[in-house]
């Protein structure tokens, strides 16, 4: 796209896997935002993920899983704690979902890249599906579009803040349980498939009338993979840049296995290294049968 | 715990199976963490074929009982590329550098093997012998006679350690050590993973498939981890009694303990590879524990 823009950021891992104790697992509707303190984890850029596993009964679950980690987006990270939206999905994610406070979480992170910049002066879109909404939520924090959300009274007023950029969050979710979870972001125009709350239909067509109404906007989507490849074709026909952060199963998080390739143009991008967040021009479809172990 | 292997001194007996650690990748990920705090002694690449491969389609894993099946399809740059644009990043770790290579003809294999000849970033040469002979369509390390014959014609090409990566997928594992070990090889690494396959699960995501239909996107795959365990040091230790030359034991190592035993069932070196996924410096406590609890050969 255009040169003057910063280039993704990606904040470097610690080598080696670590031991984080969980602080909160927190409902909201169908899902949870686990919490564990990560104090000498480095704060991770928007977009950018995690491989978990609960320190104990990693495995013998259901069908003798799970065996490898799983990889999550941080939703949020502040005073060195990280949050992570969780849904209960299969044998690795139900694990998660049952850790409490005191629990022990191995932590690999943060993983891969995250979202860049938008251009200056267009307006931000942040289009989110189901649990894919966490990155937005980090991403939201760091736009500055947000209110402030800790008592941070270490912050001094010195330092000049930017003009946040213009902003729009369009969330859509199966029913309401789920749209629950939109309490993660802020200011967020919702769409469920049953109608329940706000928009009934799909998040795609909230970001087509936006696109209608104006396209001079960077779009940020996450969500299922039907959901990013509409929204992919959507930018693409109205030459809009759009970042997608991708989903893929993961054995690894580092670039080892190989086993989270996407297509590209360019040939195979593994999700883990080259994602997750990749620029949707860069991509002739989102491929839909990189199925995760769950 | 420095152990001497094929003449190269290494700093302790953990290494990597090939195909389960990107160094490159690695640097992207940790930076320069990788270089100072790196867990292998010696860095064995993933297999490295003449011509380019994009390898398999996705989905490219599934999640087994205490294991991984994976369909990945040795995706690489090719010869040319990986010496012109890898082999300076590699030599740049602190170990020494095993390049693993695949053909499928001995005059494909002994291609690749002048190329790694003549660079002396190169250490040791792994040959993966898990590739169909275009011939008979067997696995040319499955077959003791091919494989005997293939390292004969192949062997003068290198004068450096070859270590051939024998496959777990045949009748007698320890006749075609021994056929490795009478066809030149300086050493023998085993197990690869065991062919595997998953089948689209009834509540799938792939939804416009039945249920008989498999989940890898390259059809079967090759199956790693704890689950293959038990089968890998059966193998190993019918090879170790087999043959003279040393073995590098593999196949769902965890921790010092289980590396104890591949070394005690007579390993010279272990490899550790989807442990690694789970946690990229298990092979650095591995070494640690290997080193501060016993020898190398005791057994617990």
């Amino acid at each position: 796209m255009t040169t003057d823009v910063p280039g993704p950021a990606r904040v470097l891992a610690p080598f080696g896997r670590r031991l984080l104790t969980v602080t909160a697992n927190e409902t909201l509707g169908a899902y949870r935002v686990l919490k564990a303190a990560d104090p000498s984890g480095p704060e991770p850029a928007a977009g950018q993920f995690a491989m978990l596993a609960a320190a104990e009964r990693w495995g013998a679950g259901e069908d003798e899983r799970p065996y490898v980690p799983r990889a999550f987006s941080y939703a949020r990270f502040k005073d060195g704690e990280a949050h992570f939206l969780l849904e209960d999905v299969g044998p690795g994610t139900r694990r998660l979902c049952e850790l409490g406070e005191g629990d022990g979480l191995w932590l690999l992170g943060p993983l891969g890249q995250g979202f860049a910049a938008p251009e200056q002066g267009r307006r931000v879109l942040l289009v989110g599906g189901g649990v894919g909404i966490a990155p937005l939520a980090i991403w939201q924090d760091e736009l500055g579009a947000g209110e402030p959300h800790s008592d941070d009274a270490s912050r001094t007023d010195d330092e000049p803040h930017p003009e946040p950029p213009r902003m729009k969050v369009l969330l859509g979710f199966r029913d309401s349980a789920h749209v629950e979870g939109a309490a993660l972001l802020e200011n967020a125009v919702l769409a469920s498939d049953d109608g329940s709350v706000g928009h009934r239909g799909r998040v795609t067509e909230l970001l087509c009338d936006e696109l209608d109404r104006d396209t001079h906007a960077t779009v940020y989507a996450c969500g299922p993979p039907r959901m990013l490849e509409a929204v992919r074709a959507l930018c693409a026909e109205r030459d809009v840049p759009a970042q997608l952060a991708l989903e893929a199963g993961m054995a690894c998080g580092f670039g080892a296995c190989y086993g989270c390739v996407v297509p590209s143009r360019s040939g195979y991008l593994r999700v883990c290294v080259d994602g997750p967040v990749i620029d949707a021009a860069e991509l002739e479809h989102v491929e839909t049968h990189a199925g995760s172990p769950r | 715990m420095s152990v001497e292997f094929c003449g190269i001194e290494l700093a302790h007996p953990v290494i990597n199976g090939s195909g389960t650690f990107d160094a490159i990748a690695a640097r992207r990920a940790f930076g320069n963490a990788i270089d100072e705090e790196f867990p292998f002694a010696a860095f064995v690449s993933k297999t490295i074929t003449l011509a380019p491969r994009a390898g398999n389609p996705p989905p490219r894993l599934w999640e087994a009982q205490a294991g991984l099946i994976n369909s990945i399809g040795l995706p690489n740059k090719g010869l040319e590329r990986y010496i012109a644009e890898d082999l300076p990043e590699l030599a740049r770790l602190p170990v020494p550098l095993i390049t693993n290579v695949m053909g499928s003809t001995a005059e494909e294999i002994a291609s690749l093997l002048q190329a790694c000849d003549a660079r002396p970033e190169i250490a040791a040469v792994e040959l993966n012998v898990s590739c169909p002979n275009v011939q008979t369509g067997l696995d040319i390390g499955a077959d003791p006679l091919a494989l005997e014959r293939v390292l004969r014609a192949v062997r003068a090409e290198l004068h450096k350690p070859l270590i051939v990566k024998l496959t777990p997928n045949c009748a007698d594992v320890s006749a075609c050590a021994l056929a490795a070990q009478k066809g030149g090889a300086d050493a023998v690494s085993l197990i690869n993973t065991l062919r595997a396959t998953a089948l689209t699960p009834a509540d799938g995501h792939k939804q416009t498939l039945g249920p008989a239909d498999p989940w890898l996107g390259g059809g079967s795959g090759g199956l790693s981890g704890a689950a293959i365990r038990p089968v890998a040091l059966a193998q190993v230790a019918a090879v170790a009694k087999r043959i003279a030359i040393p073995v590098v034991g593999m196949g769902g190592i965890q921790n010092a303990l289980h590396a104890r035993q591949f070394l005690g069932v007579g390993a010279r070196l272990v490899a550790v590879g989807t442990e690694s996924f789970r946690n990229p410096s298990i092979a650095t406590r591995i070494a640690t524990e290997l080193d501060c609890v016993h020898g190398p050969h005791s057994l617990v």
